[in-house]
């Protein structure tokens, strides 16, 4: 399996061997259920489909219900495709658990990043605030001129302004693993990882 | 927040005495260099204490050493610090004790000592 679904926990801190502080994200990565095997013959192309965390009958729409009874698993939270390793037979039903990862190995994380809401050029663009003083009175967070005059008559496309900021997916790579823990299934990632406390993301290795 | 609170329950230290701002410590803290183990004795007034009661607590302790003010911060629950002593307990009234940066002379060591 070259990866898995998980949730995370949220930030600390912990020692390691030499003494030095390491920050590290924890995730609960797995179990996650095989749901379905994607084949180029059926599908046009191979991945491997696995859901990840409890979901009671009644949240379960009932096409998704026949979907996981068909693999024969409990209905599923949410589901994702990653590539299998070829030469592994893989099955419905099968369980990964976060004994894929190995100590000091590099992943990849996707996640959703915290929604912004309508945010300013500021915090979304980086733009500098305007002066505080000189006579100045309303235009501190303005973005200022956006074009010329009646040539071209209009605003470039693609010009930096306000507008919605966050809820988007983020990866970040090349996080360490620092620590497995396979009795809680507890992955710890060196670094931050998108998104809040409780969100589903996607580890690859 | 208690998941997290479990993961670094077993790091934190419990043998730490219990020491604040404008006392006196001993601090003894390894230092590895070159595969050798050996220890470094700093001994100075304390601060501040930030952090809280979680592992990323911190404090900051201050000496004078060869007339230059040093400072250094550490981690209340680092495996590298092997021991900590109070030696004299400072009456203050601030929990940080900053202003002690711009004082000279022997005002600058100078903690009426808590009865």
């Amino acid at each position: 399996m070259r990866g898995l679904i998980g949730k995370r926990i949220g930030m600390t801190q912990i020692f390691d061997d030499s003494g030095a502080v390491i920050p590290v994200t924890v995730i609960e990565a797995g179990p996650c259920v095989v749901t379905q095997i994607k084949t180029v013959a059926t599908d046009g192309y191979n991945a491997i489909q696995v859901g990840f965390g409890k979901q009671k009958d009644k949240h379960t729409s009932k096409p998704m219900h026949g979907h996981f009874t068909k693999a024969g698993v409990e209905p599923q939270r949410v589901v994702a495709e990653f590539e299998g390793i070829e030469g592994f037979e893989y099955k419905p039903g099968q369980q990964f658990k976060v004994s894929i990862f190995h100590k000091g190995e590099k992943v990849n994380v996707t996640g959703t990043s915290k929604g912004r809401g309508f945010a300013g050029v500021i915090k979304r663009h980086g733009f500098h605030q305007q002066n505080v003083t000189h006579g100045q009175s309303e235009y501190l967070r303005h973005p200022g001129s956006i074009g010329q005059s009646s040539d071209p008559s209009r605003v470039w496309k693609g010009m930096k302004m306000g507008g919605h900021m966050g809820v988007d997916t983020v990866t970040v790579s090349n996080l360490k693993v620092v620590r497995i823990d396979e009795e809680k299934n507890q992955l710890f990632l060196r670094g931050a990882v998108p998104g809040a406390n409780n969100g589903i993301i996607l580890i690859k290795k | 927040m208690d998941k997290l609170n479990e993961i670094t329950k077993s790091q934190l230290r419990k043998d730490i005495p219990d020491f604040g701002p404008g006392d006196t410590i001993d601090v003894n803290v390894r230092v590895i260099e070159g595969g050798k183990e050996r220890n470094q004795h700093y001994r100075g007034i304390v601060l501040g204490r930030k952090g809280g009661s979680g592992i990323s607590a911190t404090f900051t302790v201050r000496k004078i050493s060869g007339g230059v003010g040093v400072e250094r911060i550490f981690p209340l629950h680092s495996p590298m610090l092997k021991s900590v002593q109070v030696v004299r307990r400072g009456k203050v009234r601030r929990a940080k004790l900053n202003y002690i940066r711009k004082l000279t002379g022997s005002k600058a060591t100078r903690i009426a000592e808590k009865r």
